[in-house]
């Protein structure tokens, strides 16, 4: 849902404004409508600007600076616009070092701007002063502090325009106060749209798309696995054009599913540690692995001397970086998948490849009797997760935003959820923060408030971020959140049972009532524990008019199965315990 | 199932040295070093400065890694905004001088001829004199500059000081083209954007 961004205005007369209003300036220019923060000492010239924008910028404030920032992350993931941050020095900013390293592995655009002592007071070991700059800079793609108000336009510039091009990344800009106080002639702002030393898009080279298409019309077992490239390039229709041209199969990483509807006749499910048995099994059986826009992560790769040894890699990415750092490519096409797609459909050859496809069908069918069955309708007393998110599924038609935590339950919303709409699952890939969901699932709501954003969180996760909760009571957004509660640390246990002899080492964590707890924050909830009270439940939830938490107590030991064990061959996916 | 097979010259631990050109910004070398010390990889030797162009300075950096390593640490530093180009080299691609000085009594030079013989034929060249103390320099190889130490040693070398290698590329053709090209307002069209994918495993340019 794109606002636009009000057209440049002419070089208009010169006036004086400070340069926490020259920000704000810039920030309208640029279409920013929603920031989430939180004010302090260091910020506060540039929140007292902010007063006087009411009607121009929506600011929420949450409850804690790691809020803020997850909160801008899953606007950014469900719009596709960057997310905006404000957040005071010192603990301020170093609060928002664990959102800026998830922004950065998952390629998130952020800017995130935070308030720092004045320049004088720099090195001076200041109240609330920390050396943010070098705090970050492993964690964002660019960053920079502004001691001068006349730097502001053209820095703002620039990282709106890192920010959000080539690949993604969260840019922070730390802004000294008296930056901030100064007054300064400002005479327009100007969008940035070029930088000496940075190529975010190269120009695409046309033999390496033939030398692809060549080997594409050529294979006989061509294998597709496509990640959030696809999404970050807003380029779905070209994915879908491809692949329906090629009839090639075609499976998804947790972040990029979505991309395609879950039910499209050429997806065959997931890869990664809990995907799907076919993808990662016939990995190691296709002759030509076709990557778009994902970076072979060890949890989608496994070993990777085992990994597709036998096939010809093509990789379409648009970061150079990526392209031979864990898998050699055999045809490099590095560029900007909506670019480089559309040239690539143009020339492979339309076809099926039933033969092949079939044996994806085979192994779903061994899946579907050994895990899925279980999972989705199980057959003893114990609610399962697989279950929950099933009828999640039916009640929400596919449409719903899900967004979960992470663990257990995150890994099995991701097998089994149901989508029909692009950017539907916002979840922690790469840094696998717990915490995450509940503010995110809260910019989710500003993200795109047409659709029904639901979060699904473990009992350990929800405690890490529940102070959100206020945010929600403040200001409304409305999030349905579903705790999948098993009393449990569950994917540790999991490891631990597996692995450890069932040393179950602290991860038998304890709750509170989070119905109660949702009911001081003012919002309403319900808690169930029975089958015949689940669908009920959840219907009364998706209904409310408004937040509402529903508390789901799941069987306590039950595993996320098939499992590439780590370290292992993603050949050896294994379906049960037993297996192991 | 085929174990897939890398070379194991390229697995192998190599000086390198990794040119890199750069904004002159605050806060550079910090992000460059951060990219080898997150891989506990040894900056042997560094070297920033301005380069034959204005604002942009010149990093060059000595590691011993296998070269696929290399290779991965040389696109994660171009990654970075700020940094213009990136090559990596080992010692036969490229033309290298290290500089040091020598702080050494001046009596034993005055009365000994074989200091001032052996000075003469490491070409040391004279900085400063003064009664008590004279100081030399020499330009060089780390084995040359490391021989004449050593050979100091016994004669009562005071003080002894290395700098950090520069190097100069063979196959190069400086910067002073490529970066009118990157001035462009435009972003330019030329070999320069994709040369990469051609000479994946040497020059790297983005």
């Amino acid at each position: 849902m794109e606002k636009a961004a009000p057209a440049q205005p002419a070089q208009q007369e010169a006036v004086t404004l400070t340069g926490g209003q020259v920000l704000l300036e810039a920030f309208i220019q640029e279409g920013v409508s929603t920031i989430f923060g939180y004010p302090g000492g260091a910020i506060m010239p540039i929140y007292d600007a902010l007063y006087d924008y009411n009607d121009k910028l929506e600011h929420i404030l949450v409850r804690h600076e790691q809020g803020a920032i997850h909160a801008a992350q899953g606007f950014a993931r469900v719009s596709g616009r960057t997310g905006i941050v404000f957040a005071t020095s010192g603990p301020g900013a170093t609060n928002l070092v664990t959102g800026l390293a998830d922004a950065m592995i998952d390629s998130t655009p952020l800017v995130c701007i935070t308030g720092q002592v004045f320049a004088h007071l720099l090195g001076t070991d200041a109240f609330q002063e920390t050396d943010v700059i070098n705090i970050t800079m492993p964690v964002t793609k660019w960053n920079y502090q502004v001691t001068d108000a006349e730097e502001i336009p053209a820095i703002i510039a620039k990282a709106f325009y890192i920010a959000a091009s080539g690949r993604p990344g969260p840019v922070l800009i730390d802004i000294t106060k008296n930056a901030q106080l100064q007054k300064m002639q400002f005479s327009g702002y100007k969008k940035c749209t070029f930088i000496r030393s940075y190529r975010p898009k190269p120009v695409v080279r046309p033999e390496y798309i033939e030398e692809a298409a060549r080997l594409i019309n050529a294979a006989e077992r061509p294998f597709i696995v496509y990640g959030q490239g696809v999404l970050l390039g807003k380029a779905e229709e070209e994915f879908k054009a491809f692949i329906e041209k090629s009839g090639i199969p075609t499976a998804w990483t947790i972040l990029g599913m979505s991309a395609i509807p879950t039910d499209h006749p050429l997806g065959v499910g997931m890869v990664g540690m809990h995907g799907n048995y076919g993808p990662n099994k016939l990995t190691n059986e296709c002759d030509v692995l076709i990557a778009i826009g994902m970076r072979f992560d060890d949890r989608v790769t496994g070993r990777l001397d085992m990994y597709a040894t036998q096939a010809k890699i093509i990789h379409l990415d648009i970061d150079p970086a990526e392209i031979d750092k864990n898998v050699k490519a055999d045809v490099p096409v590095w560029g900007d998948c909506k670019e480089t797609l559309p040239l690539l459909t143009a020339l492979v050859d339309k076809k099926l490849h039933g033969a092949w496809h079939r044996k994806f069908t085979d192994c779903a069918k061994q899946e579907q009797e050994k895990v899925i069955q279980n999972e989705l309708h199980p057959t003893d007393e114990v609610l399962t997760m697989g279950e929950v998110i099933r009828n999640l599924n039916e009640l929400t038609g596919g449409k719903a935003i899900v967004v979960t935590d992470v663990g257990q339950h995150q890994m099995v919303a991701c097998r089994y959820a149901e989508y029909g709409h692009t950017r539907s699952n916002i979840t922690s890939g790469g840094l696998g923060t717990m915490g995450f969901a509940l503010p995110a699932a809260i910019g989710s709501a500003y993200g795109d408030p047409t659709r029904t954003t639901v979060a699904i969180i473990g009992d350990g996760g929800i405690q890490m971020t529940i102070q959100e909760l206020g945010t929600i009571m403040q200001f409304k957004p409305n999030v349905k959140i579903m705790i999948l509660n098993n009393c449990f640390l569950g994917m540790v246990r999991q490891w631990q049972q597996l692995f450890h002899e069932k040393r179950y080492s602290f991860v038998n964590i304890q709750s509170p009532d989070f119905v109660m707890v949702a009911k001081g924050y003012g919002i309403p909830g319900n808690s169930v524990s029975q089958r015949e009270d689940l669908r009920d439940a959840m219907k009364t939830m998706l209904d409310h008019d408004g937040s509402y938490l529903l508390e789901v107590m799941v069987g306590k030991e039950n595993n996320v199965f098939p499992m590439v064990p780590q370290g292992k061959s993603v050949s050896d996916i294994v379906l049960s315990r037993e297996e192991i | 199932m085929k174990l897939r097979n890398f070379e194991t010259k390229r697995k192998m631990k190599k000086e390198f040295t990794i040119t890199v050109y750069t904004e002159n910004h605050v806060g550079l070398l910090t992000r460059i070093a951060i990219i080898f010390s997150r891989r506990k990889i040894n900056l042997e030797s560094v070297n920033v400065g301005p380069s034959e162009v204005e604002g942009i300075s010149r990093f060059t950096m000595v590691i011993n890694e296998a070269e696929e390593v290399v290779q991965k640490v040389a696109r994660q530093i171009e990654k970075q905004v700020e940094v213009l180009k990136v090559f990596f080299n080992t010692d036969e691609e490229i033309v290298w001088q290290e500089m040091a000085m020598y702080k050494v009594p001046t009596k034993v030079i005055a009365e000994q001829v074989k200091v001032e013989r052996l000075l003469r034929q490491y070409g040391a060249n004279t900085v400063v004199i003064r009664n008590d103390y004279t100081v030399f320099e020499t330009t060089g190889h780390k084995e040359e500059i490391d021989a004449l130490a050593e050979a100091l040693q016994p004669w009562g070398l005071i003080e002894f000081v290395r700098s950090a290698r520069i190097a100069i590329i063979k196959a190069s053709e400086g910067m002073h083209n490529a970066v009118l090209e990157f001035e462009a307002a435009e972003p330019s069209e030329p070999a320069a954007e994709n040369e990469f994918l051609d000479k994946r495993d040497g020059v790297f340019t983005m």
